[in-house]
């Protein structure tokens, strides 16, 4: 087995992978790793602070974080577990959600949650198996749209509120705005033409999905999914309001009007050179919606040390540093989601930001697409949308290739 | 005691490349068979499962309807590049082995990429082949409105091609240069006296000549061309489509994207067969061709 696993990196990518050799037994001084996908500053910051204080408390244990970069972050873990060398904790994206909490390759957790009855069912529910919970979400956090107030102010347009704020007007606005000043209008980041998951917080506001509820049958070749398509084809290549394939804007250094992203993302508007709003998704065709982004974390089964691993966990997720941390991840701890607290800890959000988005978002949101073999899926889904990003496809027979593509696999 | 001697000088030579055989056998033959006992597997790293499954995975290779696809887009991207780096290392090697003021420059600037970290080097060609890159941008000040070069199916293997050729030319045209330098230049004299012209020059004398260069520079290009990841994986990620998902990169989205590491031991058991026949082909063909070996 550890052979196995020590050549297994070697092999396949020519990498070196360390090859773990602990004594899971030894009860001397224990290094925790917990991986994460935020390398942010200020996050890492308070990471190291509540360690520091578990450390304290625990001198015989030290966490450490290791930051690994979001796009790659999942291969790169399944990597490190089959190259031998397991962190003990893991952050986990919602998408991989399915096949982590499925798999055992995560321990549950029931008895490493401090207070469970505060979780709110609506945030536990991806990331139970068997009325067990197999990891903690830590982050539960509504996708929100940034507004670049100044840009919009030199381009003489006014951000539409209230029953105005509707998804037509939002994207005359971002058009109106990228034509005049010449940066771009609204970019769903991290979208890229890549992932099509962070398209979800547009097309729910038509009502569509990706699958059913049950992911057994694909959404895509679907008429709300079609409408939604086709008025995202049209904002990028008839209106010009969202940036077109290949071309890169950053809403945070300026470069565009408005973005979609979730809230954790207003700390990189610290140091912002422009003034901001945060205001919650439009209105689409159905009404108003919202859509959610889910972080957990776990303890790993493979990891060397997983009752020490256990106990930091319950310490990093109590009601303390839930609440600590509640100022980048919004908790799924129902008595911290309220304006007051949250406020305490977000001093660059208003009190009706944080109702308007974060609280009522957590309270109706549905949580982006994910499903078992997520990567597969993904990629699948990503490559029969590519004909979609040319000025003249076919939206609907685009469409209907997407679920020619993922049935096989949705059906499995 | 002759006997005795024998045996002396056996152990020594056996000691002498002791260090390399070590080496060969624990980062060469080990994994290549681990690769195969993994192809008869279904290793679930989630779930940290590892069952036999005997010829499953090549049952499932001969039906994956991606395979073909994805061996077209290998074969257009290794003939592409081993055509074009060829011809053009040629080309170069022979410009710059004419004896002219500045040549040393040229040789310095067409091998500097060689150096340059891969990776980097691709990343700052994605910024350039971006729909608002510098490419573009040049191609607009000159009124032409120039393609999405990474996005479309045809520009986005054009475009991995040729940041692929521009990286590594140097290298063959280093070599052509040292074998070029090598043609004896009295029977370039012989055949100017003789009245040949420079093409007949060149084809009956240079290339017979350099033709031991050839081979080891197409091997090379060969092999390296079919294990491009890099690449593939910073300009394209295999798209747009599957229309650049060559075998490697195919290969590392099934074994660490999707978890399914015993059908990517699988395909590299056919990676590595493609290139070992490759490799046997151009072997044999070398006595066909190549002037020392006749």
């Amino acid at each position: 087995m550890k052979l196995r696993a020590a050549f297994a990196s070697i092999v396949l990518l020519g990498s070196v992978a360390a090859c773990g050799g602990g004594d899971s037994s030894s009860d001397g001084p224990v290094t925790l790793r917990m991986t994460t996908w935020s390398a942010n500053e200020a996050h890492v910051k308070l990471f190291t602070q509540i360690a520091a204080d578990y450390t304290a408390a625990h001198p015989d244990v030290t966490v450490k974080f290791d930051a690994l970069p979001v796009d790659t972050y999942t291969t790169t873990l399944t990597t490190q577990l089959a190259g031998g060398n397991p962190p003990d904790l893991a952050w986990i994206l919602e998408g991989s959600a399915p096949d982590f909490v499925s798999s055992g390759a995560l321990v549950p957790l029931d008895d490493a949650i401090e207070n469970p009855a505060e979780l709110a069912p609506s945030a536990t529910a991806l990331w139970k198996q068997d009325g067990k919970l197999i990891a903690y979400p830590f982050s539960t956090s509504p996708f929100g749209v940034f507004v670049n107030t100044d840009l919009l102010a030199s381009a003489g347009q006014k951000l539409p509120s209230g029953a105005d704020w509707t998804w037509d007007n939002a994207i005359a606005v971002a058009a109106a705005t990228a034509a005049k000043t010449g940066k771009q209008g609204l970019v769903p980041r991290d979208f890229e033409y890549k992932d099509w998951t962070n398209l979800a917080p547009i097309f729910d506001g038509w009502g569509a999905q990706a699958w059913s509820d049950d992911g057994k049958t694909c959404g895509f070749d679907q008429q709300p999914m079609v409408d939604a398509m086709t008025f995202i084809h049209q904002a990028i290549f008839t209106k010009k309001a969202i940036p077109g394939p290949g071309v890169a804007a950053d809403f945070f250094a300026g470069e565009s009007a408005m973005t979609i992203t979730q809230i954790s993302r207003a700390s990189l508007l610290k140091d912002g050179k422009f003034t901001w709003d945060l205001v919650p998704l439009p209105t689409g065709p159905t009404g108003k919606y919202s859509v959610i982004g889910q972080g957990g974390v776990g303890v790993l089964k493979q990891g060397k040390h997983v009752d020490a691993a256990k106990d930091f966990l319950k310490f990093f997720t109590s009601d303390a540093n839930s609440a600590k941390l509640a100022q980048f991840f919004p908790p799924p701890r129902t008595p911290q989601l309220t304006a007051d607290t949250l406020a305490k800890s977000n001093p660059l959000l208003s009190k009706e930001q944080l109702q308007s988005v974060v609280i009522d978002g957590i309270s109706n949101g549905v949580v982006k697409p994910s499903h078992a073999d997520n990567a597969q899926i993904n990629q699948a889904v990503r490559s029969a949308l590519d004909p979609m990003w040319k000025a003249d496809a076919d939206v609907p027979a685009v469409l209907k290739s997407v679920c020619t593509a993922i049935q096989p696999v949705l059906a499995k | 005691m002759t006997k005795a001697i024998r045996r002396q000088d056996r152990l020594t030579a056996y000691a002498f490349i002791a260090p390399q055989l070590a080496g060969t056998v624990a980062f060469v033959l080990v994994p290549l068979v681990l690769v195969f006992w993994y192809s008869l597997h279904e290793w679930n790293v989630l779930a940290n499962t590892f069952t036999f499954t005997g010829a499953d995975n090549y049952r499932q290779l001969a039906d994956d309807p991606n395979v073909p696809k994805v061996l077209l887009a290998t074969l257009f991207f290794s003939a592409g590049l081993v055509v074009v780096n060829l011809s053009l290392a040629l080309l170069l090697a022979v410009l710059l082995n004419q004896k002219l003021r500045g040549t040393t420059v040229f040789r310095v600037l067409f091998f500097s990429p060689v150096v340059v970290s891969l990776v980097a080097w691709t990343i700052v060609w994605r910024f350039m082949l971006q729909d608002n890159g510098g490419i573009n941008s040049f191609l607009d000040a000159a009124g032409i409105d120039g393609p999405n070069w990474l996005r479309s199916g045809g520009t986005a293997m054009a475009a991995v091609i040729v940041v692929q050729v521009l990286k590594n030319v140097g290298l063959n045209m280093v070599l052509f240069l040292a074998a070029l330098q090598g043609v004896p230049q009295e029977l370039y004299e012989a055949a100017r006296t003789d009245g040949a012209s420079p093409w007949t020059v060149f084809r009956r004398i240079t290339l017979p000549l350099i033709s031991t260069t050839i081979l080891l520079t197409s091997i090379i290009t060969v092999v390296g061309s079919l294990q491009v990841f890099a690449q593939i994986a910073v300009l394209t990620e295999g798209g747009p489509g599957t229309s650049t998902t060559v075998l490697v990169y195919y290969l590392y989205q099934q074994a660490f994207q999707f978890h399914a590491f015993g059908y990517g031991a699988t395909l590299s058991v056919l990676l590595f067969l493609i290139v070992l026949a490759l490799t046997a082909v151009q072997w044999q063909l070398r006595k066909r061709w190549v002037f020392h070996e006749s």
